[in-house]
């Protein structure tokens, strides 16, 4: 098993962060596991993006081909990767900022209305929370307890956000699970 | 003990891995994209009772190792590309006065102060040496965090046994790449071998001096004579390279660091579909592992070289492929990373010999 997933969007969405909580879960599911941020000037205000690769063998390449997944940000991330996309992958749409369609008919659209359902969990920064839950849940890469021991880890040092996130997380998960 | 598993960026997993392999000086002068490593260690040095020192430059930063290096521990300084530009100076002095030492290059796009992106474009200046006279510098080319961790302790290993500055080259993404590493146990300083010719003071013994400048013609020509019985040394005992999947290969790659992962994931594509490449991965890339890639290369027939450059370690498998082999080349520079799709289609291109992506070399 090998999958890639590459998350975009603007600086501050949080876009790095759900790249640690999916490769510190992966850890702590045992997995093989790859980090690779985009740093460059964009970091500064503009565009970030990160590639997570999880596999149960020997990892060669941090660069993805074509990701597997997908998660989507913002209308300049979708734009710009949509292509890359694996032949029957998975993408993620912020739907919430995202009203556009995507033009790919063999991948899988799922539309996360992120910041609707990070208020309803109780604070409109957990966006990312909500979409990394969604992520997991629909892809099967994490359960919920490896997802949130993966947030868990990735924000040793910031415990009292724990709680806040955690409700995040699960949000996601009931959003796939109830599809809505 | 081995450390737990931990996930940790590249530059900090060369931070920690200098700390236990018994690093206790460190000077540098920030440049991206290996500031994490100088961060890491402003806050791990103190805790081993250590020195960390930010420099005013890369040349004052370099010069405080070579002091440092003198006195008998070990040290290190880090930069990337343009920075380290500037240490040769130092690096040859260092070479000339045989003092151990480590330079780390996390390398960016050149020339001059080009950008943050990877790159591979210092080879030349890492196996060839910026600095003046007749001196090698090991150099030790990892791919990916674990190694990081393992070829660090080995670069001070060397650097100690043969009194050189010994080099480790990543690049831009190694340093900014997390991946789960189990780092070596911390070595017990006390436990290494005494160096006689370090400065510690000279009360109650006879002073000691290191310098690099020796006007008396037979003496420096008779150092030079001892400095190269020592860099043929090197090259008989510290070769080391990896290679995958080269049985039953009607190509073989050859890729040092990131390039070679990339490559070795342009395999597996190529392999999925019934094509047969494999990898010659140069670890070592001074001294560079010459015959065994000679030999490799002949009997497959073929070769790809595929760096992010336009063109510098292929000079080294030139010249040790000559015409026992053709050669095909592949050079991405700084800025743009190359996938693994991107690299299959080169080397499909090479097998074929269409020279469509990448240019046939004639040796």
């Amino acid at each position: 098993m090998i999958k890639r997933t590459l998350f975009a969007g603007f600086g501050g969405q949080g876009v790095l962060l759900m790249g640690y909580v999916l490769s510190h879960g992966a850890m702590h599911r045992g997995l093989n596991v790859t980090y690779f941020p985009s740093y460059g000037a964009e970091m500064r205000g503009g565009t970030a993006n990160c590639t997570v690769t999880l596999s149960d063998k020997k990892i060669a390449s941090p660069v993805a081909s074509n990701p597997d997944l997908f998660v989507a940000m913002n209308y300049p991330s979708l734009e710009k990767f949509e292509k890359s996309v694996a032949k029957s992958g998975l993408i993620f749409l912020n739907a919430t900022l995202i009203k556009e369609e995507v033009s790919r008919k063999d991948v899988e659209v799922i539309k996360v209305p992120t910041l609707e359902l990070a208020k309803e969990a109780g604070s409109d920064r957990a966006i990312n929370m909500v979409m990394i839950g969604a992520l997991c849940a629909k892809s099967g890469l994490l359960s919920l307890e490896d997802t949130v021991a993966g947030m868990q880890a990735a924000l040793k040092g910031k415990e009292k956000f724990f709680p806040l996130n955690r409700k995040g997380i699960e949000r996601g998960f009931a959003f796939i699970a109830d599809g809505k | 003990m081995p450390s737990e598993k931990k996930l940790m960026r590249g530059s900090n997993v060369v931070g920690e891995a200098a700390v236990r392999a018994g690093c206790r000086f460190y000077a540098g002068y920030p440049i991206t994209p290996q500031n994490e490593l100088p961060e890491y260690l402003s806050a791990r040095m103190p805790e081993v009772g250590g020195a960390f020192i930010q420099g005013e430059s890369e040349i004052a930063s370099i010069n405080m190792v070579l002091g440092a290096a003198a006195t008998g521990v070990r040290a290190m300084t880090s930069s990337s590309s343009p920075g380290v530009a500037l240490k040769q100076e130092g690096i040859s002095y260092m070479a000339g006065q045989e003092l151990p030492a480590v330079v780390i290059n996390m390398m960016r796009g050149g020339p001059g102060l080009g950008n943050i992106a990877p790159s591979g474009a210092d080879y030349y200046q890492a196996t060839r040496g910026g600095g003046n006279g007749d001196y090698r510098t090991p150099v030790l080319a990892p791919a990916g965090c674990q190694e990081l961790a393992d070829l660090t302790f080995t670069a001070f290993d060397i650097a100690d046994k043969y009194r050189t500055p010994v080099m480790i080259l990543g690049d831009g993404l190694m340093g900014q790449v997390m991946e789960p590493v189990i780092f070596p146990d911390p070595i017990d300083i006390k436990s290494l071998p005494p160096k006689d010719w370090a400065l510690t003071g000279c009360k109650g013994r006879k002073p000691k001096a290191i310098f690099s400048m020796l006007l008396d013609l037979n003496a420096l020509y008779n150092h030079n004579l001892h400095l190269q019985e020592k860099y043929d040394e090197i090259t008989a005992k510290e070769l080391r390279w990896d290679t995958a999947m080269t049985e039953d290969a009607e190509l073989l790659v050859v890729a040092y660091g990131t390039p070679s992962r990339i490559a070795e994931s342009a395999i597996e594509e190529l392999r999925a579909e019934g094509i047969k490449a494999g990898l010659f991965r140069p670890i070592t890339l001074w001294p560079f592992p010459t015959i065994p890639l000679r030999k490799l290369a002949a009997k497959i027939g073929k070769v790809g070289v595929f760096e992010f450059s336009m063109g510098q370690m292929l000079d080294d498998v030139i010249m040790a492929v000559g015409e026992r082999a053709e050669i095909y080349f592949y050079g991405v520079p700084g800025g743009i990373i190359p996938t693994p799709s991107d690299v299959a289609r080169f080397l499909k291109s090479s097998i074929k010999g269409d020279g469509k992506v990448g240019r046939r070399i004639e040796a």
